[in-house]
């Protein structure tokens, strides 16, 4: 896994390792390299385990996943995968957490864009309010706004017949609770580090306020915003809490619909990790594409 | 301000003769300046009027709540629940009685699994950081298995765990009994003692890469030369480590550990998929016991006192760390 094959011990001066990404232009001694062997076989063990167990397990007949557990399926099947579709109506699951969690990606990334716009490149009374009261609502536990949000949404639906309680649309909302904070304090960062002379020579150009932003700061921010994008797409595609108690039969998502693979006798585990597998192939493919640009938003934004 | 500034920095910069250009600049900023006083709050009024709904009115609102004899008989209109005072307070906490003994039982939980779990997480994220910093074959690979933890949704992961830690078709009874034989009979995982075991667990596989996340794109901002001008005086790559790359992590470090604090410390979702809505006493973790005093036995004035003692924990924690970290730096960087 790792090459021993360090790179050549010639080195005194200038050129680090290959790649020109190394540490150090001298070669690792043993104990760092063995060290960095047992400590990343074991790690990734240990990461690996649980999907190896979701992808064989998804594979198997339903006899096998309830007897003794196998390392290697005998009777290879793709059963499971058929089957999923019509144990629960997995597709509408689907499609609501699609609809759901690409509405509430395209709505913080769109306001947050704006907020930071205004914090990272003017200032106003209360920007410094505006900052810090955004960062402390990621310490509040959510399950402190569940109650409220539960309460008000009923109240709402009642008192004015906006179905906002069992609807995509609440569902929506309370979302942004994670991401728009985040993706605001996020952007902040990013924005700042583009360069002011752009956009100022922008303007100087004839652009608007709004000109700048969306004809030079966007383009130049493209990782900052796909590294907020992903991770608040990844966030409603996962939340539970909001989910399990504020949707109903119509409108429920993956993370409360996968729930159904359970009945009163048994579970069936191969469809339940076929099930799984398939909810995630989409998120991870989309997030292993553009991790190198979560690393560099975060480098720009959150780490400094 | 931002228009003043850019002016002030206009004529050095482009340098194309400071007549003309300068003058034609200045005719375009006035209805520029006059316009950008009121931009900035019009950029945030999106923001502003989402926060206002997501945030605060839910914030008022609970606190209001708890406040209240607010059970199931008052959900359709909850402002007409009785008024109770501190009622709800002193029940959560009058650790003599049922409700208060339980609360505290399970903040104590949440503590030792928190303080585990971050340790965990972060030992992990920085070794494996560290590791991957230089280049070798593989680099890339690894760095993509580490990551798929925290991009797996959760559910997606915590229930493959749930069906590992099953006691007669899972694969942890299954190694430890079946082929180590380090026990005597399949234990329970999901339940008992074990269960706080099996929580910790899964939420350090799914924790953890976070952290080698945020580590990861800190190690890309120490400069190069560090290490070039280190390694020219003689020291080894430990020393190395040592001595730039773990103090460079520093203010990251802060930043991280005090996320990991507060997303382990409210952590929902793990336990609530591992164990549903009531979780095993060893493993009730203080957001599902919130949980279950409100959405299982309907009392939702006790839950929301609960919920506001808990913020008002988490405030005064990370207000007491904001402190200390901010002392310790600034006597370190003079």
């Amino acid at each position: 896994m790792s090459s021993a094959t360090a790179p050549p011990p010639a080195r005194t001066d200038g050129e680090p390792a290959k790649g020109g990404r190394g540490r150090s232009p001298m070669a690792p001694p043993t104990s760092f390299l063995w060290t960095r062997r047992i400590f990343l076989t074991l790690l990734t063990a240990f990461v690996v385990l649980p999907i190896y167990v979701m992808v064989s397990s998804s594979l198997k007949p339903l006899k096998d996943v309830s007897g003794k557990f196998q390392w290697i399926p005998t009777g290879l099947t793709i059963r499971p995968y058929i089957d999923i579709w019509k144990t629960i109506p997995l597709a509408k699951y689907f499609g609501n957490s699609l609809v759901v969690a690409g509405a509430a990606t395209v709505c913080s990334v769109v306001i947050a864009i704006f907020a930071a716009y205004a914090v990272s490149r003017y200032n106003f009374r209360g920007k410094k309010v505006f900052t810090i009261s955004v960062l402390s609502t990621q310490m509040f536990p959510g399950i402190l706004f569940l109650l409220p949000l539960f309460l008000i949404f009923v109240n709402v639906g009642n008192s004015t017949g906006i179905p906002l309680f069992g609807s995509r649309f609440g569902l929506v909302i309370t979302y942004l609770t994670f991401s728009l904070p985040f993706a605001i304090w996020m952007l902040i960062g990013y924005f700042d580090s583009v360069p002011r002379e752009l956009d100022e020579a922008a303007k100087v150009d004839g652009c608007g306020p709004l000109g700048a932003l969306f004809r030079v700061v966007v383009p130049a921010a493209i990782p900052g915003i796909v590294a907020v994008a992903v991770y608040a797409f990844m966030t409603a595609w996962g939340e539970v809490l909001f989910a399990s108690v504020l949707t109903n039969d119509e409108t429920r998502t993956l993370a409360v619909g996968l729930q159904g693979y359970a009945t009163q006798n048994d579970v069936y585990w191969n469809q339940v990790m076929a099930a799984s597998l398939v909810v995630s192939v989409p998120v991870v493919a989309g997030f292993l594409l553009l991790q190198r640009y979560l690393v560099a938003g975060l480098t720009a934004g959150a780490v400094k | 301000m931002t228009a003043t500034a850019a002016h002030e920095q206009a004529p050095p910069g482009p340098s194309k003769g400071p007549g003309p250009g300068q003058r034609k600049q200045r005719r375009l900023r006035i209805p520029a300046k006059a316009r950008s006083i009121g931009l900035p709050y019009l950029l945030l009024v999106p923001a502003l009027l989402f926060e206002l709904f997501v945030h605060v009115v839910p914030m008022v609102v609970g606190i209001f709540m708890a406040f209240k004899e607010l059970t199931q008989f008052y959900i359709r209109d909850w402002g007409a629940a009785p008024w109770t005072g501190f009622d709800n307070f002193k029940l959560a906490v009058d650790f003599n009685q049922p409700v208060g003994k339980a609360l505290l039982h399970s903040f104590w939980v949440t503590c030792a699994f928190t303080a585990i779990t971050v340790l965990c997480c972060w030992l992990l994220g920085v070794a494996a950081a560290v590791f991957l910093q230089e280049n070798f074959k593989g680099r890339g690979l690894l760095r993509a298995i580490f990551l798929t933890p925290y991009a797996l949704p959760i559910y997606a992961a915590v229930i493959t765990w749930a069906f590992m830690f099953q006691r007669d078709n899972g694969m942890v009874n299954h190694i430890i009994h079946d082929q180590l034989g380090l026990t005597d009979d399949r234990p329970f995982w999901l339940l008992g003692d074990n269960s706080f075991v099996a929580l910790t667990v899964v939420a350090v596989w799914k924790t953890w890469p976070f952290a080698f996340l945020i580590v990861m794109a800190a190690l890309q901002n120490i400069p190069k030369d560090l290490y070039e001008a280190s390694a020219i005086d003689g020291a080894g790559i430990w020393q190395q480590i040592r001595r730039i790359t773990l103090p460079a992590l520093r203010p990251v470090n802060q930043v991280l550990v005090l996320v990991l604090f507060l997303w382990t410390f409210n952590d929902f979702n793990t336990p609530f998929i591992l164990f549903g809505d009531s979780a095993p006493e060893a493993a009730d973790l203080i957001s599902i016991h919130i949980y279950q005093s409100s959405f299982v036995s309907w009392n939702f004035g006790t839950g929301s006192a609960m919920s506001v003692l808990l913020l008002l924990f988490l405030l005064l924690v990370t207000a007491v760390y904001l402190m200390l970290t901010s002392r310790g730096r600034k006597g370190e960087n003079v």
